[in-house]
């Protein structure tokens, strides 16, 4: 699924910087004195296993996690002083599908702080929802209940609603959690078109192969940074353990690094393979 | 049949009930889409310890009984952003405690004369001018709260984390919620009492949630609803001899059970008439043929 377009991070300056940052909830600090630059231009796949603060790296940069000390800047303005405007994509778990919304009324939520002292919206705003919708190619679904859609369109709904007030920066988490290939494929070609747009992209993942080999750039974290780089440089034995705690082999192929499952003692040596052998298929099941 | 209308105690009480019926039914839209549907239950109690107070201080009741509802709903939203605490657990803790401040104080003071029965079970053709007024007040205001900051309260319903996110002020829209929901339990309170005011606003927006799929249909139909159920209600209970808020709310239930048995019927001519259109996959092998 490698896009065929190489990634060109544009130059200038840091559209987000976080110096020496150690942030948490509840006085719990989550991620510690860390420090990292995002480019304009830039996407980025954030890894690292469940509790390792890729959420809350999310969450600090909306300004809705505590900051216990450093400095958090969006385009040059620290999110302690106003909380900047990007596109954010929660995870699909994360919403209330019985709630009765259609997929234009959840779209134009995106729209909410465009006049917020104005009653309604605005039919320019409806327009522009409609355009969305038609360039995510799920306008003809405009009317339907939001629970009544497939979990590819229900993922553009939500990206439909980021994008709908013109964001320079997207973040997303777990775009492909509980999707099918066929949809995370689409969902991942549709974010690096966007990402050509000039959308700067930061989103969490948790597929290695299928999502961040496939990424011009990704962050490896467990509670701090233990590697960053395109995924060829990052993706190395070493690191993966360091960040997941498992030992796991890495194979080139034609130019990206994949991670490959530790193949249980039981199916290579000893017992597992005289237990095999002892139970080889009959003839002819093969096909 | 137009019997009634010539008394002015049920006209006024007609009229109360109707505003009173239509603001439930737009509130309880919010209310139960944040799964809160026992808040107005809870405010309504809560509103009681806060009248009883009130009166033995001898404020006005309507701004005594308002202030405190205002405080315990705005204790209950900023008890359950702490994420340990659920909706529910928070309403019974704050709405009970201020419930049994009110009986305390009225066994406290034994000079207590004052029957509290149209609070507890609701008096609506003991409606009086002034509570016309307060009940036309707090209905304005909350269509005026609700038309402006329909944006707002939509998305900060929707998901209050992803709203905040967005920019959405939601501990301001919070707090204006608050402000309406303490204004229409007080003075829903007279209407329908206070152990009615639960299934006043739950129903409404359950039925009308039953019939669409759309937020803005939602709202108007459970509004239009809330009113219908109000005005049918007082005009079933002057023939019907029986309390005025029961007869709201049992109407209000029948046209529950109406909605739900129409809801399942469609669903199943939906289902039967989506399998009789199944095509069988045309052949293209020529096997068949």
């Amino acid at each position: 699924m490698l896009h065929p377009f190489p990634h060109k991070p544009v130059a200038g300056n840091p559209l987000v910087r976080l110096e020496n940052v150690t942030c948490g909830y509840n006085g719990q600090p989550v991620l510690r004195d860390l420090s990292l630059t995002f480019m304009p231009g830039d996407f980025v796949g954030l890894l690292g296993p469940s509790g390792s603060g890729k959420t809350t790296l999310l969450r600090v940069i909306l300004g809705a996690a505590d900051l216990y000390s450093g400095q958090v800047t969006v385009n040059g303005v620290s999110t302690l002083r106003k909380r900047p405007r990007v596109g954010y994509v929660p995870q699909l778990e994360t919403i209330d599908w019985n709630f009765p919304v259609t997929v234009q009324e959840a779209v134009l939520m995106g729209c909410t702080m465009n006049n917020p002292l104005f009653p309604w919206f605005h039919r320019r705003e409806l327009t522009v929802v409609m355009e969305m919708l038609e360039r995510l190619g799920i306008a003809h679904l405009s009317k339907r209940h939001i629970r009544e859609l497939s979990g590819g369109e229900q993922q553009r709904v939500f990206l439909a609603r980021a994008l709908v007030s013109n964001p320079r920066l997207l973040l997303l988490d777990e775009p492909t959690a509980g999707v099918d290939i066929k949809t995370r494929d689409d969902v991942m070609h549709l974010l690096h078109d966007l990402n050509h747009q000039g959308i700067t992209i930061i989103m969490t993942t948790h597929e290695i192969n299928a999502v961040a080999a496939h990424l011009p750039w990704v962050i490896c974290l467990n509670r701090r940074i233990l590697a960053e780089g395109p995924p060829i440089d990052v993706f190395t034995s070493e690191t993966l353990s360091l960040t997941y705690g498992a030992e796991m082999p890495v194979i080139h192929y034609r130019g990206l690094a994949l991670v490959a499952e530790r193949p249980h003692p039981f199916t290579t040596e000893g017992l597992g393979r005289d237990h095999l052998e002892a139970h080889e298929p009959p003839e002819g099941k093969h096909v | 049949m137009f019997e009634p209308f010539e008394y002015q105690f049920f006209v006024k009480g007609l009229i109360a009930a109707t505003m009173v019926g239509g603001l439930c039914g737009l509130l309880g839209v919010y209310i139960v889409l944040r799964r809160m549907a026992y808040i107005g239950h809870g405010l309504s109690h809560a509103v009681f310890g806060g009248a009883v107070v009130s009166y033995v201080m001898s404020f006005n009741f309507f701004i005594g009984a308002g202030i405190w509802g205002f405080l315990s709903a705005i204790l209950i939203s900023l008890t359950t952003r702490k994420k340990t605490i659920g909706a529910d657990a928070a309403i019974g803790i704050i709405t009970t405690a201020s419930f049994a401040l009110g009986i305390a104080l009225i066994s406290r003071y034994k000079t207590f004369t004052r029957s509290f029965d149209a609070a507890l079970f609701g008096d609506v053709l003991g409606v009086t001018n002034g509570d016309l007024i307060a009940i036309a007040a707090v209905t304005a205001g909350t269509l005026l709260v609700v038309f402006l900051g329909y944006k707002l309260l939509l998305f900060s319903t929707f998901d209050p984390e992803v709203a905040r996110f967005y920019g959405v002020p939601t501990g301001w829209v919070d707090t204006m919620f608050s402000l309406i929901l303490a204004g229409t339990i007080v003075v829903s309170m007279q209407v329908l009492g206070v152990t009615m005011i639960a299934a006043a606003i739950v129903i409404p927006p359950i039925v009308a949630r039953l019939l669409t799929n759309s937020f803005k249909h939602m709202i108007f139909i459970s509004t239009g609803l809330g009113a219908f159920t109000g005005l049918g209600g007082i005009y079933l209970s002057y023939w019907l001899d029986v309390s005025s808020g029961a007869t709201i709310v049992l109407f209000a239930a029948l046209l529950f059970v109406l909605a739900l048995v129409y809801s399942s019927l469609r669903e199943r001519v939906l289902r039967r008439s989506s399998s009789r259109t199944f095509k069988v996959p045309s052949d293209s092998s020529g096997f068949y043929d």
